[in-house]
């Protein structure tokens, strides 16, 4: 059965979604903040309006930094 | 969606701009705002020398990239913080990223020269690790922009960062920081000038850029930052920002122009006559420097006077030919 490949980052983990889904509802469903992550596809960024097709793999990479000095 | 320049196919939208770009133009946007936070506050001079604080995260190798595309004279400094893996690794993508490019790096190791890490520090010193931290960077910076004659110390911090820490600051009324939170800090009394030419950028912006430019920087996050106030503003302003796009922007530089002003006097003030670290010789108001006294409390020592603090490391084959601006 074919699904979505998402790769999460901090912690590195894998998790199957079915498709077809948009950027948009792909974030929506793991409750993240545009702002916060970068949807990444074959080394390329995938923008928002974007639908995923099952078997497709991609990378959610937040781009929250935490130190303060 | 379509680039608002070209009609070409867009890669990113950024709605605080109403904007979706392409790949190039993208990156011209990403150059024009650095060069519009250069030049509006005047941060760097053509001819300046600059020293670019390098962590092996996506915010240094971004600004670092932007600095020399601009054709700006930019060498690297890394410090080695004893971190474990984490310090290990970013070490390697800073590296890395010099090698690549033919660029200066300079390193200075914290356990290896001054022989304590930074876990080990902020426990000996009770302080919070990425106070301890900060405190250390700081000096190892200032002090290695100085000795190498560098005309300017350059820090990747962005928006968010800025934007998160006059939230903090302003949540509970730190009025005394509030007069110098600027995006440029003029040199003096032993300090280099430092800016942030990164302020007009969010960090959406700067990763993408990264992945757009192909720089590999550590994604995984340092693991003292866990859980820390900074990381809370950030996620509270980017739940405003989603709301209403832009909010982070005008936050910050509403606060530059109509605000802090109005705090520079108790900055000002709060500014104390320094004198030169008895054991050091860093600017400080006391009689011997808050970085030589964490030293001391974490059971670490200074280097023998005369040894160089930073060393320019042998990069390989890639780094001839290079001018090299490296602390000799
Ligand atoms: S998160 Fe804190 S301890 Fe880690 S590198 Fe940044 S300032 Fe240092
Ligand atoms: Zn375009
Ligand atoms: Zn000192």
């Amino acid at each position: 059965m074919g699904a979505v490949k998402v790769l999460l980052r901090n912690p590195r983990r894998e998790v199957d979604v079915p498709g077809p889904i948009t950027i948009v509802n792909l974030l929506a469903r793991f409750d993240l903040n545009r702002e916060a992550v970068i949807v990444i596809r074959d080394g390329e960024l995938v923008p928002g309006d974007a639908t995923l097709a099952d078997d497709e793999s991609i990378e959610i990479r937040p781009v929250i930094s935490g130190g303060a000095w | 969606m379509k680039c608002t320049v070209c009609k070409g196919p867009a890669i990113i939208d950024i709605r605080r701009h109403n904007a979706n770009f392409c790949t190039e133009h993208f990156l011209e946007q990403c150059k024009r705002q650095v060069t519009k936070a250069i030049d509006e506050f005047d941060m760097i001079g053509t001819d300046d020398r600059v020293l670019v604080a390098v962590s092996g995260g996506k915010d240094s190798l971004a600004v670092w990239d932007l600095l020399v595309e601009l054709g700006y004279r930019a060498d690297g400094l890394y410090i080695g913080l004893g971190i474990g893996d984490y310090s290990d690794v970013s070490g390697t993508y800073a590296r890395d990223f010099a090698a690549e490019r033919g660029l200066t790096l300079l390193e200075v190791d914290l356990p290896g020269t001054y022989g304590y890490d930074i876990p080990t520090g902020s426990r000996a010193a009770r302080r919070a690790p990425c106070s301890a931290c900060g405190l250390s960077k700081r000096h190892l910076f200032d002090r290695a922009a100085l000795e190498g004659a560098y005309d300017v110390l350059v820090t990747g911090h962005n928006l968010d960062d800025e934007a998160a820490v006059l939230f903090g600051n302003t949540l509970h009324w730190h009025t005394e920081y509030l007069g110098r939170q600027l995006p440029v800090l003029p040199a003096r009394d032993g300090f280099p000038r430092k800016v942030k030419p990164l302020v007009r950028l969010t960090e959406r912006e700067t990763a993408a850029y990264c992945v757009v430019r192909g720089i590999d920087y550590l994604v995984e996050e340092c693991p003292m930052a866990a859980g820390n106030r900074h990381l809370t503003y950030k996620a509270a302003l980017n739940d405003i920002e989603k709301a209403s796009p832009g909010a982070k922007h005008s936050f910050y530089f509403g606060f530059l122009d109509r605000a802090a002003a109005h705090f520079a006097p108790e900055a000002e003030s709060d500014r104390v006559e320094l004198g030169a670290c008895t054991s050091c010789g860093a600017p400080t108001t006391a009689e011997v420097c808050a970085f030589c006294r964490l030293v001391d409390r974490a059971g670490g020592a200074l280097p023998e006077a005369g040894t160089p603090t930073a060393v320019a490391v042998e990069l390989g084959p890639t780094r001839a030919g290079a001018t090299s601006g490296a602390v000799r």
